[in-house]
Protein backbone atom coordinates (compact mmCIF):
# COMPACT_ATOMS: atom_id res chain seq x y z
CA UNK A 1 0.00 0.00 0.00
CA UNK A 2 0.93 3.76 -0.66
CA UNK A 3 -0.84 5.13 1.46
CA UNK A 4 1.39 4.88 4.61
CA UNK A 5 0.79 1.28 6.11
CA UNK A 6 3.57 -0.02 7.99
CA UNK A 7 6.18 1.40 9.95
CA UNK A 8 6.84 4.63 7.81
CA UNK A 9 2.88 4.99 8.20
CA UNK A 10 3.48 4.92 11.88
CA UNK A 11 6.29 8.05 11.72
CA UNK A 12 3.90 9.77 9.85
CA UNK A 13 1.32 9.67 12.37
CA UNK A 14 3.69 10.86 15.01
CA UNK A 15 4.94 13.82 13.52
CA UNK A 16 1.43 14.72 12.74
CA UNK A 17 0.15 13.61 16.50
CA UNK A 18 3.33 15.89 17.53
CA UNK A 19 2.24 18.79 15.55
CA UNK A 20 -1.91 18.37 16.61
CA UNK A 21 -0.20 18.36 20.33
CA UNK A 22 1.34 21.45 19.89
CA UNK A 23 -1.90 23.12 18.01
CA UNK A 24 -3.68 22.28 21.02
CA UNK A 25 -1.45 22.22 24.45
CA UNK A 26 -1.49 25.62 24.41
CA UNK A 27 -5.27 26.26 24.48
CA UNK A 28 -5.48 23.50 26.77
CA UNK A 29 -3.47 25.67 29.24
CA UNK A 30 -5.45 28.77 29.21
CA UNK A 31 -8.82 26.69 29.62
CA UNK A 32 -7.53 24.89 32.36
CA UNK A 33 -6.00 27.45 34.58
CA UNK A 34 -9.28 29.81 33.91
CA UNK A 35 -10.31 27.14 36.74
CA UNK A 36 -7.29 27.78 39.10
CA UNK A 37 -7.91 29.06 42.21
CA UNK A 38 -4.71 30.77 42.40
CA UNK A 39 -3.69 34.30 40.89
CA UNK A 40 -0.63 32.34 39.33
CA UNK A 41 -0.51 30.69 36.18
CA UNK A 42 2.29 28.35 37.75
CA UNK A 43 0.75 25.23 39.19
CA UNK A 44 -2.96 23.69 39.73
CA UNK A 45 -4.14 24.65 43.10
CA UNK A 46 -7.42 23.83 42.69
CA UNK A 47 -11.23 24.16 41.00
CA UNK A 48 -12.77 27.16 41.41
CA UNK A 49 -15.32 29.47 39.13
CA UNK A 50 -13.68 32.71 40.79
CA UNK A 51 -12.21 33.96 37.80
CA UNK A 52 -15.48 34.30 35.64
CA UNK A 53 -17.11 35.87 38.26
CA UNK A 54 -14.68 38.35 38.52
CA UNK A 55 -15.18 38.15 34.50
CA UNK A 56 -18.81 39.05 34.81
CA UNK A 57 -18.28 42.14 37.25
CA UNK A 58 -15.64 43.86 35.33
CA UNK A 59 -17.90 46.69 33.92
CA UNK A 60 -14.94 47.92 31.51
CA UNK A 61 -14.53 44.41 30.05
CA UNK A 62 -18.64 43.77 29.42
CA UNK A 63 -18.61 47.60 27.99
CA UNK A 64 -15.47 46.20 25.64
CA UNK A 65 -17.52 43.27 24.85
CA UNK A 66 -20.43 45.01 24.40
CA UNK A 67 -19.09 47.22 22.37
CA UNK A 68 -17.29 43.99 19.92
CA UNK A 69 -20.23 42.64 19.38
CA UNK A 70 -21.64 45.72 18.16
CA UNK A 71 -18.88 46.45 15.89
CA UNK A 72 -19.26 42.64 14.71
CA UNK A 73 -22.35 43.02 13.68
CA UNK A 74 -22.77 46.42 11.90
CA UNK A 75 -19.18 45.77 10.25
CA UNK A 76 -19.99 41.85 8.98
CA UNK A 77 -23.34 42.79 7.96
CA UNK A 78 -22.26 45.73 5.82
CA UNK A 79 -19.45 43.79 4.55
CA UNK A 80 -21.60 40.60 3.53
CA UNK A 81 -23.55 43.00 1.45
CA UNK A 82 -20.97 44.66 -0.33
CA UNK A 83 -18.53 41.44 -0.26
CA UNK A 84 -21.75 39.21 -2.00
CA UNK A 85 -21.90 42.24 -4.76
CA UNK A 86 -18.10 42.13 -5.24
CA UNK A 87 -18.01 38.35 -5.62
CA UNK A 88 -20.83 38.67 -8.10
CA UNK A 89 -18.97 41.25 -9.96
CA UNK A 90 -15.89 39.16 -9.79
CA UNK A 91 -17.07 36.16 -11.12
CA UNK A 92 -19.46 37.35 -14.17
CA UNK A 93 -17.64 40.40 -15.22
CA UNK A 94 -14.05 39.43 -14.55
CA UNK A 95 -12.86 43.15 -13.00
CA UNK A 96 -9.11 42.96 -12.80
CA UNK A 97 -9.21 46.18 -10.86
CA UNK A 98 -12.32 45.46 -8.42
CA UNK A 99 -10.47 41.74 -8.05
CA UNK A 100 -7.38 44.18 -7.02
CA UNK A 101 -8.99 46.30 -4.93
CA UNK A 102 -10.97 43.26 -3.35
CA UNK A 103 -7.76 40.95 -2.51
CA UNK A 104 -5.06 43.00 -1.68
CA UNK A 105 -6.95 43.99 1.97
CA UNK A 106 -7.01 40.46 2.88
CA UNK A 107 -3.32 39.81 1.37
CA UNK A 108 -1.30 42.64 2.54
CA UNK A 109 0.09 43.00 6.37
CA UNK A 110 -2.67 44.07 8.57
CA UNK A 111 -0.19 46.42 10.06
CA UNK A 112 -0.20 48.06 6.75
CA UNK A 113 -4.07 48.70 6.53
CA UNK A 114 -4.20 50.13 10.17
CA UNK A 115 -1.77 52.94 9.57
CA UNK A 116 -3.21 54.06 6.25
CA UNK A 117 -6.29 53.92 7.82
CA UNK A 118 -5.28 55.89 10.74
CA UNK A 119 -3.93 58.52 8.47
CA UNK A 120 -6.78 58.69 6.29
CA UNK A 121 -9.59 59.34 8.72
CA UNK A 122 -7.37 62.17 11.20
CA UNK A 123 -5.93 63.87 8.41
CA UNK A 124 -8.36 63.52 5.63
CA UNK A 125 -11.57 62.99 7.07
CA UNK A 126 -11.13 64.89 10.14
CA UNK A 127 -12.78 62.08 11.89
CA UNK A 128 -12.65 61.88 15.60
CA UNK A 129 -11.37 57.90 15.87
CA UNK A 130 -14.13 55.46 17.81
CA UNK A 131 -17.07 52.80 16.81
CA UNK A 132 -17.22 54.84 13.68
CA UNK A 133 -13.32 54.08 12.35
CA UNK A 134 -13.63 51.11 13.86
CA UNK A 135 -16.55 49.66 11.77
CA UNK A 136 -15.23 51.32 8.55
CA UNK A 137 -11.92 49.81 9.12
CA UNK A 138 -13.58 46.37 9.48
CA UNK A 139 -15.61 46.56 6.74
CA UNK A 140 -13.09 47.39 4.18
CA UNK A 141 -11.07 44.41 5.47
CA UNK A 142 -14.21 42.23 5.62
CA UNK A 143 -15.08 42.67 2.08
CA UNK A 144 -12.39 40.62 0.29
CA UNK A 145 -13.39 37.88 2.75
CA UNK A 146 -16.73 37.39 2.06
CA UNK A 147 -16.61 38.38 -1.87
CA UNK A 148 -14.02 35.36 -2.04
CA UNK A 149 -16.06 32.37 -0.01
CA UNK A 150 -19.03 33.74 -2.88
CA UNK A 151 -16.95 33.43 -5.68
CA UNK A 152 -16.38 30.06 -4.61
CA UNK A 153 -19.74 29.05 -4.42
CA UNK A 154 -20.65 30.78 -7.70
CA UNK A 155 -17.84 28.87 -9.29
CA UNK A 156 -19.44 25.64 -7.78
CA UNK A 157 -22.93 26.11 -9.53
CA UNK A 158 -23.65 24.77 -12.98
CA UNK A 159 -24.48 27.25 -15.77
CA UNK A 160 -27.20 25.67 -17.79
CA UNK A 161 -29.49 26.39 -14.46
CA UNK A 162 -29.05 30.00 -15.66
CA UNK A 163 -29.36 29.51 -19.27
CA UNK A 164 -32.48 27.23 -18.74
CA UNK A 165 -33.93 30.14 -16.74
CA UNK A 166 -33.19 32.80 -19.10
CA UNK A 167 -35.00 30.61 -21.92
CA UNK A 168 -38.11 30.48 -19.71
CA UNK A 169 -38.25 33.93 -20.07
CA UNK A 170 -36.80 35.13 -16.40
CA UNK A 171 -35.58 38.49 -15.93
CA UNK A 172 -31.95 38.54 -14.82
CA UNK A 173 -32.90 39.73 -11.80
CA UNK A 174 -35.53 36.80 -11.10
CA UNK A 175 -32.94 34.55 -12.52
CA UNK A 176 -30.60 36.01 -9.57
CA UNK A 177 -33.72 36.06 -6.78
CA UNK A 178 -35.02 32.69 -7.61
CA UNK A 179 -32.10 30.77 -8.64
CA UNK A 180 -28.71 32.32 -8.13
CA UNK A 181 -29.29 33.63 -4.91
CA UNK A 182 -31.07 30.58 -2.80
CA UNK A 183 -28.12 28.41 -4.64
CA UNK A 184 -25.05 30.89 -2.89
CA UNK A 185 -27.10 31.57 0.03
CA UNK A 186 -24.70 29.25 2.52
CA UNK A 187 -21.85 31.01 1.24
CA UNK A 188 -23.50 34.32 1.74
CA UNK A 189 -24.23 32.74 5.19
CA UNK A 190 -20.68 31.36 5.80
CA UNK A 191 -19.08 34.51 4.20
CA UNK A 192 -21.19 36.92 7.07
CA UNK A 193 -20.02 34.33 9.72
CA UNK A 194 -16.54 34.72 8.65
CA UNK A 195 -16.66 38.23 8.34
CA UNK A 196 -18.34 38.50 11.91
CA UNK A 197 -15.24 36.18 13.38
CA UNK A 198 -12.91 38.56 12.15
CA UNK A 199 -14.44 41.96 13.21
CA UNK A 200 -14.56 40.04 16.82
CA UNK A 201 -11.15 39.00 16.90
CA UNK A 202 -9.26 41.83 15.17
CA UNK A 203 -6.75 43.72 16.66
CA UNK A 204 -4.45 44.99 14.46
CA UNK A 205 -6.57 46.92 12.55
CA UNK A 206 -8.44 47.66 15.58
CA UNK A 207 -5.73 49.06 17.45
CA UNK A 208 -4.92 52.05 15.37
CA UNK A 209 -8.83 52.49 14.50
CA UNK A 210 -9.54 52.76 17.87
CA UNK A 211 -8.86 56.44 19.34
CA UNK A 212 -8.56 56.36 23.23
CA UNK A 213 -12.25 56.21 23.68
CA UNK A 214 -13.66 53.20 22.70
CA UNK A 215 -12.16 49.79 23.65
CA UNK A 216 -12.96 46.49 22.22
CA UNK A 217 -12.27 42.69 23.65
CA UNK A 218 -9.22 42.18 21.74
CA UNK A 219 -7.91 45.70 22.87
CA UNK A 220 -8.75 44.90 26.60
CA UNK A 221 -6.96 41.59 26.29
CA UNK A 222 -3.80 43.28 24.08
CA UNK A 223 -3.52 45.57 27.88
CA UNK A 224 -4.05 42.52 30.37
CA UNK A 225 -1.40 40.86 29.15
CA UNK A 226 0.72 43.63 28.51
CA UNK A 227 0.57 45.11 31.53
CA UNK A 228 -1.23 43.32 34.32
CA UNK A 229 -1.67 39.53 33.81
CA UNK A 230 -4.30 38.14 36.09
CA UNK A 231 -6.07 34.67 35.63
CA UNK A 232 -9.56 36.88 34.69
CA UNK A 233 -7.78 36.58 31.29
CA UNK A 234 -7.81 32.65 30.69
CA UNK A 235 -11.76 33.46 31.85
CA UNK A 236 -12.14 35.92 29.18
CA UNK A 237 -10.35 33.63 26.41
CA UNK A 238 -12.24 30.81 27.09
CA UNK A 239 -15.79 32.02 26.68
CA UNK A 240 -14.32 33.65 23.89
CA UNK A 241 -12.72 30.33 22.49
CA UNK A 242 -16.38 29.38 22.98
CA UNK A 243 -17.95 31.74 21.04
CA UNK A 244 -15.58 31.47 17.90
CA UNK A 245 -15.85 27.28 17.91
CA UNK A 246 -19.25 27.67 17.62
CA UNK A 247 -19.51 29.99 14.68
CA UNK A 248 -17.19 27.93 13.10
CA UNK A 249 -18.54 24.45 13.35
CA UNK A 250 -21.92 26.37 12.11
CA UNK A 251 -20.27 27.73 9.06
CA UNK A 252 -18.69 24.42 8.33
CA UNK A 253 -22.04 23.06 8.63
CA UNK A 254 -23.37 25.04 6.82
CA UNK A 255 -21.05 25.45 3.93
CA UNK A 256 -18.12 23.06 4.01
CA UNK A 257 -16.24 23.54 1.17
CA UNK A 258 -15.97 27.09 1.73
CA UNK A 259 -13.68 25.67 5.20
CA UNK A 260 -11.38 23.43 2.90
CA UNK A 261 -10.07 26.64 0.89
CA UNK A 262 -11.72 24.67 -1.89
CA UNK A 263 -12.08 26.25 -4.62
CA UNK B 1 -19.35 34.12 -18.29
CA UNK B 2 -18.60 37.38 -19.97
CA UNK B 3 -16.83 36.54 -22.94
CA UNK B 4 -20.62 34.85 -23.41
CA UNK B 5 -22.06 38.05 -23.67
CA UNK B 6 -19.71 40.01 -26.39
CA UNK B 7 -22.12 42.68 -26.74
CA UNK B 8 -23.55 43.87 -23.01
CA UNK B 9 -26.91 45.54 -23.52
CA UNK B 10 -28.04 48.65 -22.02
CA UNK B 11 -29.43 47.08 -18.51
CA UNK B 12 -26.97 44.85 -18.56
CA UNK B 13 -24.02 47.30 -18.82
CA UNK B 14 -26.63 48.95 -15.95
CA UNK B 15 -26.52 45.66 -13.89
CA UNK B 16 -22.91 45.52 -14.00
CA UNK B 17 -22.41 48.79 -12.52
CA UNK B 18 -25.05 48.76 -9.79
CA UNK B 19 -23.56 45.06 -8.60
CA UNK B 20 -20.04 45.92 -9.15
CA UNK B 21 -20.04 49.82 -8.27
CA UNK B 22 -21.09 49.98 -4.26
CA UNK B 23 -18.01 47.51 -3.26
CA UNK B 24 -15.69 49.26 -6.19
CA UNK B 25 -16.83 52.92 -4.05
CA UNK B 26 -16.34 51.59 -1.06
CA UNK B 27 -12.87 50.21 -1.56
CA UNK B 28 -11.72 52.62 -3.49
CA UNK B 29 -12.67 55.21 -0.53
CA UNK B 30 -11.70 52.98 2.35
CA UNK B 31 -8.48 51.17 0.66
CA UNK B 32 -6.80 53.01 -2.16
CA UNK B 33 -7.19 56.76 -1.16
CA UNK B 34 -5.83 55.66 2.43
CA UNK B 35 -2.97 54.35 0.09
CA UNK B 36 -2.30 57.48 -1.84
CA UNK B 37 -2.48 59.36 1.41
CA UNK B 38 0.05 57.26 2.69
CA UNK B 39 2.19 57.89 -0.12
CA UNK B 40 1.56 61.45 -0.21
CA UNK B 41 2.59 61.39 4.06
CA UNK B 42 5.73 59.79 3.22
CA UNK B 43 7.09 63.08 1.39
CA UNK B 44 5.57 65.70 4.06
CA UNK B 45 7.47 67.31 6.92
CA UNK B 46 6.59 65.95 10.53
CA UNK B 47 4.92 68.71 12.75
CA UNK B 48 5.61 70.40 15.75
CA UNK B 49 3.38 68.11 17.92
CA UNK B 50 3.13 64.66 15.74
CA UNK B 51 1.49 64.18 13.05
CA UNK B 52 1.86 65.99 9.35
CA UNK B 53 3.41 69.89 9.58
CA UNK B 54 0.54 71.62 7.05
CA UNK B 55 2.04 72.07 3.40
CA UNK B 56 2.51 76.14 3.64
CA UNK B 57 5.14 75.47 7.07
CA UNK B 58 7.99 74.88 4.98
CA UNK B 59 9.03 78.02 2.67
CA UNK B 60 11.90 77.29 0.08
CA UNK B 61 10.65 73.73 -0.66
CA UNK B 62 8.48 72.33 -3.38
CA UNK B 63 5.40 72.89 -2.17
CA UNK B 64 6.14 71.61 1.58
CA UNK B 65 7.37 68.29 -0.21
CA UNK B 66 10.32 66.30 0.34
CA UNK B 67 12.39 63.48 0.16
CA UNK B 68 14.47 63.97 3.56
CA UNK B 69 12.58 60.47 5.36
CA UNK B 70 13.67 58.24 2.53
CA UNK B 71 17.07 60.32 2.83
CA UNK B 72 16.86 59.66 6.43
CA UNK B 73 15.28 56.06 5.88
CA UNK B 74 18.95 54.95 3.93
CA UNK B 75 21.38 57.15 6.16
CA UNK B 76 21.44 55.10 8.96
CA UNK B 77 21.76 51.21 8.88
CA UNK B 78 19.72 50.32 11.71
CA UNK B 79 16.79 50.66 9.82
CA UNK B 80 17.83 48.56 6.95
CA UNK B 81 18.88 45.85 9.74
CA UNK B 82 15.50 45.97 11.36
CA UNK B 83 14.37 45.15 7.84
CA UNK B 84 16.86 42.52 7.05
CA UNK B 85 16.16 40.75 10.90
CA UNK B 86 12.15 40.64 9.75
CA UNK B 87 12.84 38.88 6.16
CA UNK B 88 14.97 36.62 8.56
CA UNK B 89 12.42 35.95 11.00
CA UNK B 90 9.91 35.63 8.46
CA UNK B 91 12.06 33.34 6.23
CA UNK B 92 12.79 30.90 9.43
CA UNK B 93 9.18 30.52 10.25
CA UNK B 94 8.47 29.77 6.74
CA UNK B 95 10.59 27.00 6.46
CA UNK B 96 9.50 25.72 9.93
CA UNK B 97 6.02 26.07 9.66
CA UNK B 98 6.85 24.24 6.49
CA UNK B 99 8.26 21.57 7.84
CA UNK B 100 5.58 21.51 10.75
CA UNK B 101 3.06 21.66 8.01
CA UNK B 102 4.15 18.44 5.77
CA UNK B 103 3.39 15.61 7.40
CA UNK B 104 0.25 16.76 8.85
CA UNK B 105 -1.04 17.61 4.91
CA UNK B 106 0.35 15.04 3.83
CA UNK B 107 -1.53 12.53 6.69
CA UNK B 108 -4.40 14.31 6.10
CA UNK B 109 -4.22 13.72 2.51
CA UNK B 110 -3.57 10.06 2.67
CA UNK B 111 -6.72 9.68 5.23
CA UNK B 112 -9.81 8.04 4.62
CA UNK B 113 -12.39 10.24 3.19
CA UNK B 114 -14.70 10.76 5.84
CA UNK B 115 -11.80 11.10 8.32
CA UNK B 116 -10.07 14.21 6.40
CA UNK B 117 -13.11 16.85 7.14
CA UNK B 118 -12.75 16.26 10.68
CA UNK B 119 -8.94 16.33 10.29
CA UNK B 120 -8.79 19.50 8.86
CA UNK B 121 -11.46 20.73 11.58
CA UNK B 122 -9.08 20.30 13.75
CA UNK B 123 -6.31 21.86 12.51
CA UNK B 124 -9.20 24.98 11.51
CA UNK B 125 -10.40 25.10 15.36
CA UNK B 126 -7.10 26.84 17.17
CA UNK B 127 -6.61 29.23 14.43
CA UNK B 128 -10.07 30.33 14.61
CA UNK B 129 -9.66 31.52 17.95
CA UNK B 130 -8.48 34.84 19.37
CA UNK B 131 -4.73 35.31 17.61
CA UNK B 132 -4.33 37.56 21.00
CA UNK B 133 -5.19 34.12 23.21
CA UNK B 134 -2.69 32.35 21.24
CA UNK B 135 0.35 34.78 21.68
CA UNK B 136 -0.40 34.81 25.71
CA UNK B 137 -0.68 30.73 26.11
CA UNK B 138 2.87 30.66 25.43
CA UNK B 139 3.38 33.76 27.72
CA UNK B 140 2.41 31.08 30.26
CA UNK B 141 4.03 27.95 28.40
CA UNK B 142 7.45 29.90 28.56
CA UNK B 143 7.09 31.47 31.86
CA UNK B 144 10.00 30.98 34.05
CA UNK B 145 7.80 28.78 36.40
CA UNK B 146 6.49 26.43 33.58
CA UNK B 147 7.33 22.79 33.13
CA UNK B 148 9.19 23.68 29.73
CA UNK B 149 11.54 26.43 31.31
CA UNK B 150 11.87 24.18 34.55
CA UNK B 151 13.12 21.24 32.15
CA UNK B 152 15.63 23.20 29.97
CA UNK B 153 16.80 25.01 32.75
CA UNK B 154 17.44 21.65 34.43
CA UNK B 155 19.18 20.08 31.48
CA UNK B 156 21.35 23.21 31.14
CA UNK B 157 22.43 23.17 34.48
CA UNK B 158 23.63 19.42 34.14
CA UNK B 159 25.95 20.70 31.72
CA UNK B 160 26.68 23.73 33.78
CA UNK B 161 25.32 25.92 31.71
CA UNK B 162 23.29 29.16 33.53
CA UNK B 163 19.52 29.27 33.31
CA UNK B 164 18.27 31.28 30.45
CA UNK B 165 14.98 33.02 29.96
CA UNK B 166 12.65 31.71 27.52
CA UNK B 167 9.90 34.47 27.94
CA UNK B 168 10.86 37.81 26.23
CA UNK B 169 13.36 36.30 23.88
CA UNK B 170 13.78 35.61 20.34
CA UNK B 171 13.05 31.93 20.66
CA UNK B 172 9.34 32.99 22.27
CA UNK B 173 8.62 35.12 19.30
CA UNK B 174 9.99 32.30 16.48
CA UNK B 175 7.42 29.76 18.50
CA UNK B 176 4.73 32.18 18.69
CA UNK B 177 4.92 33.42 14.89
CA UNK B 178 5.41 29.75 13.95
CA UNK B 179 2.25 28.96 16.18
CA UNK B 180 -0.24 31.62 14.79
CA UNK B 181 0.87 31.03 10.97
CA UNK B 182 0.89 27.04 11.09
CA UNK B 183 -2.26 26.96 9.41
CA UNK B 184 -1.91 29.12 6.44
CA UNK B 185 0.83 26.48 5.66
CA UNK B 186 -0.86 23.38 6.26
CA UNK B 187 -4.35 24.05 4.65
CA UNK B 188 -2.92 24.94 1.09
CA UNK B 189 -0.70 22.27 1.36
CA UNK B 190 -3.28 19.79 1.81
CA UNK B 191 -5.63 21.40 -1.13
CA UNK B 192 -2.68 20.79 -3.07
CA UNK B 193 -1.40 17.27 -2.09
CA UNK B 194 -4.97 15.67 -1.34
CA UNK B 195 -5.33 16.01 -5.67
CA UNK B 196 -2.45 13.95 -6.18
CA UNK B 197 -3.47 11.05 -8.26
CA UNK B 198 -2.33 7.69 -6.70
CA UNK B 199 -1.62 5.92 -9.44
CA UNK B 200 1.87 8.10 -10.01
CA UNK B 201 3.23 6.54 -6.61
CA UNK B 202 1.85 2.77 -7.80
CA UNK B 203 3.62 3.87 -10.77
CA UNK B 204 7.02 4.66 -9.12
CA UNK B 205 7.18 1.69 -7.13
CA UNK B 206 6.61 -0.58 -9.97
CA UNK B 207 9.27 0.78 -11.53
CA UNK B 208 11.33 0.36 -8.16
CA UNK B 209 11.59 3.09 -6.53
CA UNK B 210 11.54 3.28 -2.61
CA UNK B 211 9.96 4.96 -0.45
CA UNK B 212 11.89 8.11 0.45
CA UNK B 213 12.69 8.45 -3.94
CA UNK B 214 8.70 7.97 -4.53
CA UNK B 215 8.21 11.48 -1.97
CA UNK B 216 11.31 13.07 -3.22
CA UNK B 217 10.92 12.55 -7.46
CA UNK B 218 7.20 12.83 -6.54
CA UNK B 219 5.48 13.99 -4.04
CA UNK B 220 7.35 17.10 -3.20
CA UNK B 221 7.58 18.33 -6.87
CA UNK B 222 3.69 17.85 -7.15
CA UNK B 223 3.51 19.99 -4.26
CA UNK B 224 5.46 22.94 -5.18
CA UNK B 225 2.34 24.97 -6.16
CA UNK B 226 1.18 24.70 -2.33
CA UNK B 227 4.32 25.38 -0.90
CA UNK B 228 4.78 28.30 -2.55
CA UNK B 229 1.16 29.33 -1.62
CA UNK B 230 1.45 28.60 1.89
CA UNK B 231 4.79 30.40 2.03
CA UNK B 232 3.68 33.73 0.50
CA UNK B 233 0.27 33.05 3.26
CA UNK B 234 2.92 32.77 5.81
CA UNK B 235 6.22 34.89 4.82
CA UNK B 236 4.22 38.27 4.23
CA UNK B 237 2.30 38.55 7.76
CA UNK B 238 5.22 38.04 9.79
CA UNK B 239 6.99 40.50 7.92
CA UNK B 240 4.68 43.04 9.35
CA UNK B 241 3.86 41.26 12.60
CA UNK B 242 4.49 43.57 15.51
CA UNK B 243 2.26 42.11 18.55
CA UNK B 244 4.20 39.05 19.00
CA UNK B 245 7.22 41.10 19.45
CA UNK B 246 5.74 43.61 21.02
CA UNK B 247 4.53 40.78 24.10
CA UNK B 248 7.13 38.03 23.62
CA UNK B 249 10.01 39.58 22.71
CA UNK B 250 12.57 41.72 24.82
CA UNK B 251 13.28 45.17 24.31
CA UNK B 252 15.70 44.52 21.86
CA UNK B 253 13.47 42.36 19.65
CA UNK B 254 12.26 44.78 17.46
CA UNK B 255 11.00 44.22 13.63
CA UNK B 256 9.79 46.11 10.88
CA UNK B 257 5.99 46.03 12.43
CA UNK B 258 7.28 47.80 15.36
CA UNK B 259 9.30 50.29 14.01
CA UNK B 260 6.17 51.51 12.54
CA UNK B 261 3.93 51.24 14.87
CA UNK B 262 6.59 53.33 17.39
CA UNK B 263 6.40 55.87 14.79
CA UNK B 264 2.77 56.42 14.20
CA UNK B 265 1.75 56.03 18.34
CA UNK B 266 4.69 56.75 19.84
CA UNK B 267 6.94 59.50 18.36
CA UNK B 268 3.92 60.54 16.25
CA UNK B 269 6.85 61.03 13.88
CA UNK B 270 3.80 60.36 10.91
CA UNK B 271 5.93 60.81 7.46
CA UNK B 272 8.80 58.64 9.22
CA UNK B 273 6.12 55.80 9.41
CA UNK B 274 4.43 56.40 6.04
CA UNK B 275 7.95 55.89 4.40
CA UNK B 276 8.79 52.29 6.49
CA UNK B 277 4.97 51.53 5.78
CA UNK B 278 5.56 52.05 2.25
CA UNK B 279 9.30 50.19 2.11
CA UNK B 280 7.51 47.38 3.79
CA UNK B 281 5.17 47.64 0.81
CA UNK B 282 7.49 47.12 -1.69
CA UNK B 283 9.32 44.24 -0.37
CA UNK B 284 6.09 42.35 0.43
CA UNK B 285 5.41 43.16 -3.26
CA UNK B 286 8.85 42.10 -4.60
CA UNK B 287 7.90 38.97 -2.71
CA UNK B 288 5.06 38.10 -3.68
CA UNK B 289 6.77 39.20 -7.14
CA UNK B 290 9.10 36.59 -7.07
CA UNK B 291 6.88 33.85 -5.49
CA UNK B 292 4.91 33.91 -8.20
CA UNK B 293 7.74 33.55 -11.00
CA UNK B 294 9.53 30.71 -8.95
CA UNK B 295 6.06 29.25 -8.95
CA UNK B 296 5.73 29.80 -12.56
CA UNK B 297 8.91 28.38 -13.57
CA UNK B 298 8.75 25.36 -11.17
CA UNK B 299 5.66 24.45 -12.55
CA UNK B 300 6.19 23.82 -16.13
CA UNK B 301 8.63 21.25 -15.16
CA UNK B 302 6.35 19.10 -12.74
Amino acid sequence: MHNGAGRRGMWLWAAALAVYAFLYLPLLIVIVYSFNDSRLNAEWVGFTWHWYDVLLHDEDMLAAAGNSLFIAVVSSFSATVLGTMAGIAMYRYKMKVLTFMVMAPVAMPEILLGVSLLLFFIQVLNLTLGMLSIVLAHITFSIGFVAIVVRTSLAGLDESMFEAARDSGASPWETFRYITFPLILPGVIAGGLMAFTLSLDDFVITFFTAGVGVSTLPLRIYSMIKIAVTPEVNAVSTLLMLLTLTIIVLASRIAPNVLRFKT
Amino acid sequence: MSDKYPILSRPARLTKWLVSGPPFLYLLLFFAAPGIIMVLASLRYPGEFGGLAPLTAAPGTLHGLTLETYRFFFSDFIYTEIFIKSFLVALATTLICLVMAYPLALLIARSPKRSRDFMVLLVILPFASNFLIRIYAWMILLGPQAALSLLVNSLLGLIGLGPVHLLFSPFAVLVAMVYVHLPFMTLPLYTNLERHDPVLLDAAQDLGANAWQRFWRVTFPLSLPGIFSGSVLVFIPVLGMFAIPDILGGTSDMLVGNLIKEQFLGTRDWPFGSTLSIVLTIVVLLCVWLAAKLGSKRRRYA
